[in-house]
């Protein structure tokens, strides 16, 4: 028997010996034989229509591989929700750095010059590049109205609560893009054969995703299309859909020349043209009683797409939800809308709308207590959700979660209360404000409402002929901690030894469909699962006679290896199905729409310098309530690098753009946080447990995303008493609100007087 | 192939990887990170940015810590290079790879041998550092995953267990 508990503990990383060795394969690190390498000829105007093409003849272009549009066997699109986004433009262009042309060549070197010696005569169309301009509708450049997804969520009466409100507290609030910056720039290699079909081997999250978009786009059966993940250098939601279009490219070009075709983007190519997140416009207006309470809000959350649908549908739907934050809305009526602009689709990115929606709900929440005349701490202590109260979209909160509690923690872990008076007094002097914020949040773990159900994902564990066993799961690791998160799930639920439980390379032809890698659905949803087969193993065995409770870790390969012997391959497999009782109304937007919210605290204490404008933070603490962590280190790891990332969002990262295109498309001019930047993070989790998941297990993957920044730009404000809407805050955005500030003030002070 | 894009033609370039005497040719401009992975097979060394923000292709050049990318081979004639493959030995990781495992110091990996190799260079230098010092000491290689605190507990752990020695 094995006494030891798996589950909890810090077990190593399953890939993490290859890591630090060096040896993990990613598919920059693959090499075919008579391999050519790809490269993408763009469009450099935001909407217009090709006229002309023309190939500089300084160039041997017989030695070169060209695929256009007309080269497609199949239907012209990336499948994905609906099929509007073009593998390769086909006479008109809606964005810069779509995709016109496609080269290739075995010398890589070679791939740059000739993609310049490429020259595209547009006559170019008006195009949009704002949610104003778009929502204006001078331009109609997608659909009849360029609204990609609208969503209504309404709950009680609140129409009836403006005139006897105390107080009404309006105001808009803002978040610009941001890109994923994975480490690992987007790659692909393609091969095509006519026996096996096509198969391609790449950087991603979602083979299914993949196998799905090249099915459609060259009209090939499932068993002729293969997609294999190799490591994967960091993805955060920027490999979720793009890697369909990299790899229909690269499959194009080998189809087209019959030879393995690699194309790796460089990191100009891979920021300019890929996803980044939304931008995003959150206007709220809240009636609220004397004492605090809110009585009813009109939210209008609008997000910028770009020029093609995309996943952003499914993005303002997660965006929308989390809008009412972990706060009881009496009535509320909640109008999202993403719309269509001249810029590259932009994205999944962890989080994915929440934490747009949650920076604007949280800096509203500083507003209106000062509006009524509370303290931060106390206005939302006396809004929060209770158990058996429901959130805005009439979801009854069934767990014994205390949200007053979790914030009392987060303030004495963090000493608010009293930096807060020490602040106040000091910053009476002196060229260094200081000042803490508090944000308080909630994130969904899994496909929202009917998601997971139409899902139906399916996960396999199979024994292998020498008795050990293998996950079979399109799940995928790219840092998160996938692998080792469901081998020790899968060992737990079988009573064997973590290195008893291996799991397999995320291929198409190898492990069903257990849904994209997406949602911090993977511990939560796949996990459950892979307990649900991995039981089913030891159930087969024990039915056959082969094994009896209790048994050694050796007694169990022995009866797999024996059932193996006698009956041949041995796999388990479990499909998701729907919890009784659980309701979701898609039209109406009503019903359950989560299997679980983690939840969380987050304070942040920050200094403003007023000789240079910047912002540091001096310390963070992050609580949250997460279920289950089935593995300290790696959940840790989870909650620093999201904090790591929201703090980018709030301080650093701002993408600049000019018709569309992004300008700063280097890591030298788009600043992410480095190693001196972070403060320390203080990660404390409190564990209720939660019945959907394994052992407990919430999702955990986006929620630290979500906190961040409306905490930060809570302190700016506690720290120089200026009000701040949008991010990314700058310094120069911070230096011109408080000059634009002290100049009225000059005025007032003057001899004449103005108020 | 056409005259225009025919690349300059090679030289011989000597230089000690991971301790071992290597030939190669390669155009003198060709650089050090496409020679370590592609003439040397040496593909733990990363290609982040390709000009030298990220750090993912530091590798340490006669003990001090450069970009890969920034370099050209020729530049490199008669050097000895360490890259991450030249730390394990007899299959034993260093104490950083180790203490990089323990902590969480790796999460999606991309970064990782940089940031070894910056770190070995780093206790190269300051034995016991501070937390400021390991905060300077890897702030030119870039991890997105990690947010840095597990990484700087990795450097520590290992610093302790005498990781420069």
């Amino acid at each position: 028997m094995k006494n030891t508990p798996i589950v909890g503990t810090s077990v190593p990383r399953m890939e993490g010996r290859d890591k630090v060795t060096g040896h993990s394969r990613y598919v920059d690190d693959m090499v075919l034989p008579g391999m050519l390498y790809g490269a993408t000829v763009r469009s450099r105007i935001p909407r217009g229509k090709i006229r002309k093409i023309t190939f500089a003849p300084a160039i041997d272009w017989n030695e070169f591989v060209i695929v256009s549009a007309r080269d497609i066997p199949g239907k012209n699109c990336i499948a994905l929700i609906e099929d509007d986004q073009p593998c390769l433009a086909d006479g008109i262009v809606n964005h810069p750095e779509e995709p016109l042309l496609l080269l290739a060549h075995p010398d890589r070197h070679l791939l740059p010059k000739a993609v310049e010696a490429v020259s595209i005569e547009y006559d170019p169309l008006p195009a949009i590049f704002t949610m104003e301009e778009s929502e204006a509708q001078s331009q109609i450049i997608w659909g009849a109205d360029n609204i990609f997804k609208s969503y209504l969520i309404e709950k009680g009466d609140v129409d009836g609560v403006w005139q006897n409100a105390d107080h009404i507290v309006e105001a808009e609030y803002t978040t610009g893009a941001q890109e994923q910056l994975y480490i690992e720039n987007n790659g692909m290699i393609a091969s095509f054969d006519q026996q096996q079909g096509l198969t391609v081997w790449g950087s991603l999250q979602c083979p299914y995703y993949v196998h799905k978009a090249l099915m459609k786009l060259f009209n090939l059966p499932a068993g002729r299309v293969r997609v294999v993940q190799m490591e994967t250098g960091g993805a955060f939601g920027g490999k979720e859909e793009y890697p369909s279009m990299i790899a229909a490219h690269a499959a194009l070009l080998a189809m087209k020349s019959d030879k393995p075709v690699k194309i790796i983007y460089d990191r100009m190519e891979d920021m300019a043209a890929t996803t980044k997140r939304h931008p995003s416009r959150t206007r709220h207006r809240t009636a609220v009683a004397k004492d605090g309470r809110i009585l009813a809000g009109e939210i209008d959350f609008t997000i910028d797409g770009g020029a093609y649908k995309t996943l952003s549908p499914v993005v303002l739907s997660r965006g929308a939800i989390h809008a009412g934050g972990p706060y009881y809305w009496p009535s509320v009526r909640i109008r999202a809308k993403a719309v269509a602009t001249n810029a590259p689709p932009h994205g999944a990115f962890r989080g994915f709308g929440a934490p747009q929606s949650l920076f604007a709900l949280e800096r509203h929440m500083d507003r209106i207590a000062q509006v009524v005349g509370l303290s931060p701490a106390e206005i939302r202590r006396r809004n929060f959700l209770k158990p058996g109260q429901t959130t805005t979209t009439g979801q009854t909160v069934n767990e014994a979660i205390d949200l007053g509690k979790l914030l009392d923690r987060a303030l004495e872990l963090s000493e608010y209360d009293s930096k807060k008076n020490k602040f106040a007094q000091k910053n009476q002097q002196g060229s260094r404000k200081k000042g803490v914020g508090i944000a308080a949040f909630l994130h969904g773990a899994g496909f929202t409402g009917s998601g997971e159900r139409f899902l139906g994902s399916v996960v396999g564990v199979e024994a292998c002929p020498n008795g050990s066993l293998r996950i079979l799961v399109s799940s995928t690791e790219f840092g998160q901690g996938t692998n080792t998160a469901l081998c020790q799930i899968a060992a737990e639920a079988l009573s064997l030894r973590y290195e008893d439980v291996a799991i397999a390379q995320p291929d198409t032809h190898e492990v069903p469909n257990s849904g994209p890698t997406v949602a911090s659905r993977t511990v939560m949803v796949v996990g459950k699962l892979v307990q649900s087969a991995a039981l089913g193993i030891k159930n087969t065995l024990t039915a056959s006679g082969l094994l009896s409770d209790p048994y050694t870790p050796e007694e169990f390969r022995a009866a797999c290896r024996s059932y193996i012997a006698k009956h041949g391959k041995f796999r388990s497999l479990a499909q998701y199905e729907q919890p009784e009782g659980v309701f979701w109304d898609d039209e109406k937007y009503r019903g359950e729409a989560y299997a679980a919210f983690a939840w969380a605290v987050y304070v942040a204490e920050v200094t403003v310098d007023l000789t240079t404008y910047s912002v540091s933070i001096d310390d963070f603490v992050a609580l949250q309530e997460i279920g289950r962590v089935l593995h300290p280190v790696l959940a840790k790891g989870q909650i620093i690098g999201g904090v790591a990332q929201g703090i980018g969002f709030a301080l650093y990262e701002k993408v600049i753009w000019e018709q569309g295109c992004m300008q700063n498309g280097q890591m030298t001019n788009y600043i992410m946080p480095t190693s001196a930047d972070v403060p320390p993070i203080r990660v404390y989790f409190e564990e209720l447990g939660n019945v959907h998941g394994a052992f407990g297990a919430k999702g955990i993957g986006e929620l630290p995303m979500d906190g961040p920044a409306p905490a930060i730009v809570n302190a700016v404000e506690d720290a120089l008493g200026v009000p701040f809407h949008s991010i990314p805050l700058l310094p120069e955005d911070i230096f011109a609100a408080l000059t634009d500030r002290e100049t009225p003030e000059t005025v007032s002070t003057s001899p004449r007087g103005n108020e | 192939m056409s005259e225009s894009l025919r690349p300059l033609a090679k030289v011989a370039i000597s230089l000690t990887v991971n301790g071992k005497l290597q030939t190669v040719h390669a155009c003198p401009m060709e650089r050090l990170l496409d020679v370590l992975r592609n003439e040397l097979g040496l593909t733990g060394t990363k290609e982040g940015c390709g000009e030298g923000e990220c750090g993912s292709c530091s590798v340490l050049l006669d003990g001090t810590l450069v970009n890969s990318c920034l370099i050209p081979v020729l530049q490199a004639n008669g050097v000895s290079i360490v890259t991450i493959e030249g730390l394990a030995s007899d299959g034993r990781l260093q104490v950083l790879q180790q203490s990089f495992l323990d902590c969480g110091g790796a999460q999606c990996g991309i970064c990782t041998p940089g940031m070894i190799l910056a770190s070995v260079h780093l206790l190269n230098k300051k034995p016991q550092p501070t937390l400021e010092n390991i905060r300077e000491g890897l702030s030119g290689n870039l991890c997105r995953c990690t947010g840095y605190m597990q990484i700087f507990e990795a450097v520590a752990q290992a610093a302790r267990q005498g990781a420069a020695t």
